[in-house]
């Protein structure tokens, strides 16, 4: 016997039947989302990236002080990657009797190798180029600063430029110290001719490198050992600590959206597969009598189940892909943002994960049939043989841990999730089961539909609690989707408000804070809050001395070897957490509190001693709290705060971050005039940067969650259909005891009633509780579940379930009885 | 309706059953003795006829008016015994008092249960029950309303020749307590001969 031609054969038998496509539907309905979930966040992680690439202007930055060995380039060049470098040095550009001081950066064709530079020539466009020699591109405050127009001439040491255009965008700018000056870019070649490349010229080197990924990332491995100390590589993860946090958001909550349409295609799986097993017991006796053993008989259906399969990956597939590409043409963001093609990974992986549902929920019920008993045949109301159900559970867990844990892309995420969901369905399930059979066991007080359907509901007590659970899983995700997901988004986006500090002036005297403040109330802006720092080197850490070379890790070796930025004050910053140990009193003294991350990389712990070295001197204290800093909040963050005594001796300048509306943008300029020494830094464009990818990932999860939503409709339907030939013939004999129509409608409301209830009352339990384990663990937010989700939850269950429930029951009641029963 | 010619199931047939009077249909498969029990007791619809059940044309009556009636007076007897999978032989047997929202159906259930000596067993699911049970457990619910009549088709069908006259004697016995009118439906040419009256059919028509 030719199985597989057998198999082919039963197939179509059975799809003209429509027997397969409950199971296909839910299938396809797995691929296609997990497809359209991953393809679109793909592309979207794929925009992210590129546009988190744009802030560095390359996917490698190196950066020195110092000339780069010739080999780097050569290097690169060998792997077929694109390389530029860049010159920034301090200069003073002159128009006239004013001068500026500005941050002046020469470049090499090519520049930037990511991202896009938007100048104004008379109209704005995308610059296509450098600078033509003997002209420079200049920014905005340049021009405010010494009232230059495009077409005018300014001097930069011993040459004058014509600027040509006015840098509208600019790439490449990062919130260093350096680049608090007016910018000013030029044509490397004529750096040379400035005269301005003396011995002592505070020059800054920059080897920018882009190409393939896999490529760049060799290079990295590469090139990173060999680095000099005063050479520091990049790429986005580590230049930018606030997109970093952003773009990690995004993936965490790209792969949430994922999961939970992962966990909810399996549902809708194992009920079509449950309701697919129970209809072929009777073929499978039949064909076990007529002499097939256990082995062709699984083999019959395995080879169907692998055709179902394939198939239901390629039709998924193309589900997914077209999807994606209508939700991205329907969202105008990013229909405008021209993402980049998805990788062909996301329909691999989708298609992996749906061979590995298709195993995890339908095999082990599968397995069943093998052991069907021939006797059946005599004997139709011999069950369905058990296969032991901690095993069906146990791999369907498994196999859930594992798409889990590889979508989640965050073990930690993973683990919280997938635990607290499982934990959620034993004792949702427990607590639908016992309620059931409360209703059922009070049932005396109700009237006798009502009384009917608690006893029915009870009798079928399992199956019913899994439907309630699958229900839930369902209304969950819609709840989320809507009520849950605005109030988290809002609490999230609520983090930058509108008056985020959008400048950070530094390098006050002592002698300056009193005129500064005084400043800020002429101006009408409220009085900055104004912060000693102090330069100090690591030395020891429990009087073990420490160098670079006592730390493997090259993050870590550059804190040691440069000196940090220390801090003194009374009160911990509000926007500091402390995580452990206690912030000290007034009269704290010889204390430290130390960021949390710098501690994990340098091996600080709670209760150490460090010795600094600050201006030749060197004091010694104990470590007595880690605090969590905020990185994206834009304010001034320090990753060490020592009590006050320590430090207040010390030569200090002092520093603060303020919001400055865009209509008293000229404040900053009168600032730098009134100060000279006092430097400003704009860190406007970065905030609007960040907000931007908010906003990006606010619409695409969204859209994401759309998909969710279908998957739990299919749920409902799975669920409902899983249970219409049980009801179809339950409603014939109950037609034929003398039950009429009117019954039976009230019977199955009843019913529906009380499931939708349930599954509504604990799909509003499950968003509340997944709504805050999002807040308080992923967007580390403070919220507060709304009210308005209990009572929604509660209705809209009931609602659905039954107008869902009235329509795939509403023909049981005209069909005639006597077909339904001798079809038996 | 089988292509183009109609197919013509029953034809003819033109009968009268006096109540408490027991009557068997009997035939060669397909002979239409199933289609004729479900017509009788208002399961299907003809295309043409009239039946009356207690002076009530069944067919002037919907869906709905021919299952209040069939609640009121009727009990029905399967081959494959039609209990719910997933209700006890207790529960099967209150159904039908619990859907006319009788307050006491738990206690005459447990009797009709006990009448068929299934006492020991009404707390067990079908699945659990041999088929001769099975078949008690649908008797004890056939009989569990007191029915004016009793339809049955091929009650012994599924069963072995001993169970099978077992379960005959049991519905005799109880048709005979109540004074129950009894249309059966059988192969079985001695259950038939039992009855008072016989129905032969044959393609569809009365042959005797």
């Amino acid at each position: 016997m030719n199985l597989l031609r057998l198999s082919l054969n039963l197939l179509r038998r059975d799809w003209r039947a429509g027997e397969w496509r409950v199971l296909l539907l839910a299938l396809v309905l797995a691929v296609g989302s997990l497809a359209t979930v991953g393809l679109f966040a793909d592309r979207v992680r794929q925009a992210l990236q590129q546009q988190a690439q744009s802030l560095i202007g390359a996917d490698l930055r190196i950066t020195s002080t110092r000339p780069f060995s010739p080999a780097y380039r050569k290097a690169a060049e060998a792997r077929g990657l694109q390389v530029v470098q860049s010159r920034t040095f301090p200069s003073m550009v002159s128009k006239g009797e004013q001068v500026s001081l500005s941050e002046i950066q020469a470049v090499e064709a090519g520049y930037p190798l990511r991202g896009k530079i938007e100048i104004d020539d008379g109209n704005v466009h995308v610059a296509q180029a450098i600078p033509a020699r003997g002209t420079v591109w200049a920014d905005e405050r340049l021009l405010r600063r010494l009232d230059v127009q495009a077409g005018d001439e300014v001097g930069i040491g011993a040459r004058r430029f014509v600027v040509a255009a006015i840098v509208v965008k600019d790439i490449d700018q990062s919130i260093g110290f350096s680049s608090f000056a007016p910018r000013v870019q030029m044509n490397d070649a004529d750096l040379v001719s400035t005269g301005l490349l003396q011995q002592g010229s505070r020059l800054s080197y920059r080897l920018m490198i882009a190409g393939d990924a896999v490529q760049v990332k060799l290079l990295r491995t590469e090139l990173e050992p060999g680095l000099s100390g005063n050479e520091k590589m990049e790429d986005v993860r580590d230049a930018r600590p606030e997109i970093r946090t952003a773009l990690e958001r995004a993936e965490h909550f790209l792969g949430l959206a994922a999961l939970t349409a992962a966990i909810l295609a399996g549902a809708a799986m194992a009920l079509a597969a449950r309701r697919f097993v129970l209809r072929h017991l009777d073929g499978c006796a039949v064909m076990r009598c007529l002499g097939a053993q256990q082995g062709q008989v699984l083999w019959l259906f395995l080879y169907q189940f692998i055709l179902l399969g394939v198939l239901a990956v390629l039709l998924g597939g193309l589900l997914g892909y077209a999807t994606q590409a209508l939700l991205v043409e329907s969202i105008a963001a990013m229909r405008n943002a021209s993402l980049p093609q998805p990788s062909v990974l996301p329909l691999l992986k989708a298609a992996a994960s749906g061979f590995a549902l298709l195993l995890g929920f339908a095999f082990l019920p599968l397995l069943q049939l093998r052991r069907v008993s021939p006797l059946r045949v005599l004997r139709r109301e011999m069950g369905s043989p058990e296969v032991s159900g901690w095993l069906i559970y146990g791999l369907a867990v498994a196999v859930l841990a594992l798409l889990f844990l590889w979508h989640a892309g965050s073990l930690k995420l993973g683990i919280a999730v997938l635990g607290g969901l499982l934990a959620g369905l034993l004792v949702f399930g427990w607590l639908a089961w016992l309620l059931l059979h409360g209703l059922a066991r009070n049932s005396f007080y109700f009237q006798s539909q009502w009384r009917h359907a608690f006893n029915n509901l009870a009798r079928h007590g399992r199956s019913a609690a899994v439907q309630v659970v699958a229900l839930s899983l369902g209304g969950m995700a819609l709840l989320v989707l809507t009520l849950v997901r605005a109030d988290l988004l809002e609490a999230w986006q609520g983090k930058l408000p509108p008056d985020t500090p959008n400048r950070f002036v530094v390098n006050i005297q002592s002698d300056q804070l009193q005129p500064v403040r005084d400043f800020f109330v002429r101006q009408s802006l409220p009085s900055p809050e104004l912060q000693p720092m102090v330069r100090g080197r690591l030395v020891a850490i429990n009087e073990r001395a420490i160098s670079g070379d006592s730390y493997p890790d090259p993050r870590a070796r550059g804190l040691v070897e440069r000196e940090f930025n220390l801090s003194y004050m009374e009160q911990m910053p509000v926007w500091n957490e402390l995580v452990s140990g206690k912030w000290w009193n007034k009269s704290g003294a010889g204390e430290l509190s130390v960021e949390e991350g710098i501690a994990k990389t340098l091996g600080i712990l709670l209760g150490d001693t460090l010795t600094y070295d600050v201006a030749g001197s060197s004091f010694t204290a104990k470590v007595t709290s880690l605090r969590k800093v905020e990185w994206d909040s834009m304010r001034v963050n320090f990753f060490v705060i020592a009590t006050p005594d320590l430090l207040q001796d010390f030569p200090a300048s002092f520093l603060s971050s303020f919001y400055l509306p865009q209509d008293k943008v000229r404040v900053g300029d009168e600032l730098s005039r009134s100060f000279p020494n006092i430097l400003l830094i704009d860190t406007g464009a970065v905030i609007a940067q960040v907000r931007g990818i908010m906003d990006q990932i606010a619409q695409t999860v969204s859209a994401v969650f759309l998909f969710t939503l279908l998957t739990g409709l299919a749920v409902l339907y799975a669920a409902l259909l899983a249970t219409q030939d049980e009801r179809s013939h339950e409603a014939a004999i109950l037609r034929t005891l003398g039950a009429d129509s009117r019954y039976l409608r009230s019977l199955h409301l009843s019913e529906f009633a009380v499931l939708g209830g349930l599954s509504g009352l604990f799909a509003a339990a499950g968003a509340v509780l997944l709504g805050w384990v999002l807040a308080r663990f992923v967007l580390d937010i403070p919220w507060q579940a709304n009210l308005s989700v209990w009572v929604i939850g509660v209705l809209g269950g009931m609602a659905v379930v039954m107008l869902a429930g009235w329509l795939a029951t509403r023909h049981l009641v005209q069909r005639s009885p006597l077909r339904i029963l001798a079809a038996d | 309706m089988s292509g183009d010619s109609p197919l013509v199931i029953l034809q003819n047939v033109t009968f009268a059953v006096e109540a408490g009077e027991t009557l068997a249909i009997v035939g060669a498969s397909g002979s239409g003795k199933s289609t004729l029990l479900g017509l009788l007791a208002g399961l299907d619809m003809p295309s043409g006829g009239k039946v009356q059940l207690n002076g009530k044309d069944l067919f002037t009556l919907d869906e709905d008016g021919r299952a209040r009636l069939r609640g009121e007076l009727a009990g029905f007897v399967f081959q494959s015994f039609q209990l719910l999978p997933a209700l006890n032989a207790l529960e099967n047997v209150m159904l039908p008092l619990e859907l006319t929202g009788a307050k006491d159906a738990r206690q005459r259930a447990e009797e009709s249960i006990a009448q068929v000596g299934l006492t020991s067993r009404a707390h067990h699911l079908p699945k659990h029950l041999s088929g001769g049970e099975q078949q008690r457990v649908a008797l004890a619910r056939a009989f569990v309303t007191r029915p004016r009549i009793l339809f049955a088709d091929e009650p012994t069908g599924n069963l072995d020749a001993a169970t099978g006259a077992q379960v005959i004697e049991l519905m005799l016995e109880l048709n005979r307590a109540q004074g129950t009118t009894l249309i059966l439906v059988t192969h079985d040419e001695a259950l038939a001969k039992r009855c008072g009256k016989q129905l032969r059919l044959a393609a569809g028509q009365v042959v005797q």
